[in-house]
């Protein structure tokens, strides 16, 4: 009987059942940040252990770096000492650190893949639940808790139960105007937030095979959104071709030999699964959240739930977070005026992000409406370098967008970059929960990148693929 | 937190406290802006911040703010509690403001796991246990609740329910090891030779 392949990788990590059901489970590479490994190397000092595998643990600083600029300048004290530690930490312990200070850094799971440290058939663990990211590649890749870091920091193993895995098959094609984000929100809205629960998520058919590994990364981004703790893709051309000839990556012999061992690592044909989900490419429009959790969205055209139509124990929930968005029952969600948009993120702040929103703005003289505040905030240095060279930083400021340095910015509001009262944010990020975005009342709208440019320009939620092809006639505000 | 002499966790009795609500986020159990600490002290301060303040400004009463829950220790909670972001400062300041063990429908993945490493257990109940456990917790505040890993029940007035945990998960509680640095390193060398097999360049046979 054939094994998929997350059931080949994870037995390959085991070490040993330590107890019923739970494996000691070897990682080969620990990505750190800033949050959640000081409180681990506190731990790790008290208890006198010494970090396992120091050339298997690599770090930089994501969350809280400030992003206007100059990497060192804080305006949050707290911020500039986590920072700070980090550093210190990393030095301490001899760890490979991407160091802001040395223009290095970037989100974990931006920095990761392009550096090639990020390999089919690894474990990849971190402390931070959008580690799903790495999955892309065919590896198997979670997020952890800080105890969990203290224990792959002290043995490079941690314990794990081996999950469910559900196949989901995306047949068919993306529509034009339709891409890697529409489809993971589509994902999520169809089998819910919390419908991935015990299970892995192998992305497979057509539309994967087709996606770039950039869109893949976006995709396993959000399996952790559909409560899948990791999801992945089976590695193919499309993944040895971006891998090839990054620092990381082998090289000689050892690649073609690792390439060898990967196709040996995808799913088999006569894998058997716990589940079986199919799509359709095709029933794929622009999406666009409306609520406080990943799952309340609908195609951009449509509208949020008319309450009358609900039963009485969802309508008390539903009204909530109605009220909570500012939406009335049944309201379109296309018109929203918006304060702020966002293009960034582990989700969404790669190369070909900007690249897909540039090629919308660039010789056309469109410009942000005059009440937006437009962030751009490249994934990493890297990007960040790279869309100068292409010229793209410059499209992106004469549209009136802020560009910015690296880091994890408005997606969490850990820096300065966070919402003020009720603004209403347009954003590439992944969570759209009370408060994630700096401020306790401010209200996140969750789309694709191009769907943001989009309502930065028209002021207001609006259906890119017909904005931009009359961005004069569509939209209000201008 | 560790604590150094008996790690077992049999069973745990005491007050509840219930909250209500589905896919209550990590977020909202602790707000990122408290993240910017180097240290876990003090994190209770900062639990349910945003919204204790929200219920406050509309003149309501968040259960960690009302006092016919004070010194609760069982948090009863509905579905896919803890769902969200892997920080491990949401079960932190959780246990360290007296929270034991947490009874729920279900919970996110990340989140339960946290839990377990902080030796709080997150059990799951049925929906009609849960909504007896909390209906007796709000008229009733004073009811003590006992939770049996070892029987596996919840146990309140003359209500008894079954609840689940993984098997693994357990025994951690039960036997004490759910801190479980020690039990790792005691693999020795089997983890070096666990990584050797791993090197893709030098790999014989899947």
């Amino acid at each position: 009987m054939g094994q998929s392949l997350y059931e080949k990788v994870f037995n390959r990590h085991i070490v040993r059942e330590v107890t019923p059901g739970q494996y000691q489970l070897a990682a080969d590479i620990h990505l750190l940040n800033e949050v959640s490994s000081p409180q681990a190397f506190e731990a790790l000092r008290e208890q006198g252990f010494r970090v396992r595998h120091p050339n298997r643990t690599f770090g930089t600083s994501d969350h809280s770096i400030p992003t206007g600029g100059d990497p060192s300048d804080f305006v949050d004290p707290m911020a500039a000492t986590q920072v700070e530690a980090m550093g210190r930490n990393m030095s301490a312990f001899d760890l490979t650190y991407f160091d802001p200070a040395q223009g290095e850094h970037g989100i974990i799971h931006v920095v990761a893949p392009e550096r090639g440290l990020t390999q089919p058939g690894m474990v990849i663990v971190c402390g931070d639940s959008h580690t799903s990211t790495h999955g892309a590649f065919g590896a198997i890749a979670f997020g952890i808790g800080t105890s969990q870091v203290r224990d792959v920091l002290a043995t490079q193993t941690l314990l794990m139960e081996k999950l469910k895995v559900r196949r989901i098959e995306i047949t068919g094609r993306l529509s034009p105007g339709v891409y890697a984000k529409d489809l993971a929100l589509h994902v999520i809205h169809v089998l819910g937030a919390k419908g991935g629960d015990g299970f892995a998520y192998e992305f497979a058919g057509e539309v994967v095979d087709r996606l770039s590994m950039e869109e893949r990364m976006t995709l396993c981004n959000l399996a952790i959104e559909a409560g899948a703790r990791c999801g992945y893709v089976n590695p193919d051309q499309t993944t040895y071709d971006y891998l090839r000839d990054r620092e990381h990556a082998p090289r000689g012999a050892a690649w073609d030999q690792a390439v060898v061992d990967w196709d040996r690592i995808r799913s088999d044909q006569d894998a058997t699964y716990d589940d079986v989900v199919v799509l359709r490419g095709e029933d794929i429009q622009p999406m666009v959240t409306w609520g406080v959790s990943p799952d309340q969205s609908t195609p951009v055209g449509s509208c949020v739930p008319d309450l009358a139509s609900l039963t009485d124990q969802e309508r008390e929930a539903t009204r909530d977070v109605l009220d909570f968005m500012g939406f009335g029952s049944g309201a379109p969600v296309q018109g929203t005026r918006i304060d702020v948009a966002f293009l960034g993120s582990c989700t969404n702040g790669r190369l070909s992000d900007f690249e897909a929103v540039a090629a919308h703005l660039r010789g056309r003289g469109l410009r942000v409406a005059p009440h937006v505040r437009a962030l751009a905030v490249p994934g990493s240095r890297r990007v960040r370098n790279a869309l100068i060279a292409k010229g793209i930083d410059q499209v992106l400021i004469e549209a009136g967008f802020e560009f910015r340095d690296a880091g994890c910015s408005l997606c969490c509001g850990m820096n300065a970059d966070s919402l003020k009262g009720q603004q209403t944010c347009a954003s590439s990020s992944n969570r759209n929960f009370r408060g994630r975005q700096g401020s306790p009342t401010g209200r996140t709208i969750l789309m694709s990148p191009v769907m943001v440019a989009a309502a930065a320009i028209a002021g207001e939620v609006t259906d890119a693929r017909l904005f931009f092809s009359h961005p004069n006639a569509a939209g209000g505000a201008q | 937190m560790s604590f150094a002499t008996d790690n077992r966790i049999e069973s745990i009795s005491g007050r509840g406290i219930t909250v209500r609500g589905d896919d209550i986020d990590t977020d909202q159990i602790l707000p990122a802006r408290y993240l910017k600490t180097i240290t876990f002290q003090g994190m209770e301060a900062h639990v349910f911040a945003d919204s204790r303040a929200a219920a406050r400004l509309s003149q309501r009463l968040h259960p960690f703010d009302d006092r016919r829950f004070e010194g609760g220790s069982i948090l009863l909670v509905n579905r896919n509690f803890g769902c969200g972001s892997s920080r491990e400062h949401a079960p932190q300041s959780l246990r360290r403001i007296g929270v034991r063990a947490i009874i729920g429908e279900s919970f996110g993945e990340i989140f339960a796991g946290n839990c377990v490493s902080v030796g709080m257990p997150c059990v799951q109940a049925n929906a009609d246990a849960i909504a007896t456990l909390q209906r007796l917790n709000e008229t009733r505040p004073q009811t003590s609740f006992t939770l049996d890993l070892t029987a596996m029940t919840i146990t309140a007035a003359n209500a008894m329910f079954p609840v689940a945990l993984a098997e693994g998960r357990r025994q951690q509680l039960i036997e004490g090891t759910w801190d479980p640095t020690a039990v790792l390193l005691a693999a020795g060398d089997a983890i070096e030779q666990t990584l050797a097999k791993l090197d893709p360049a030098t790999r014989m046979s899947p």
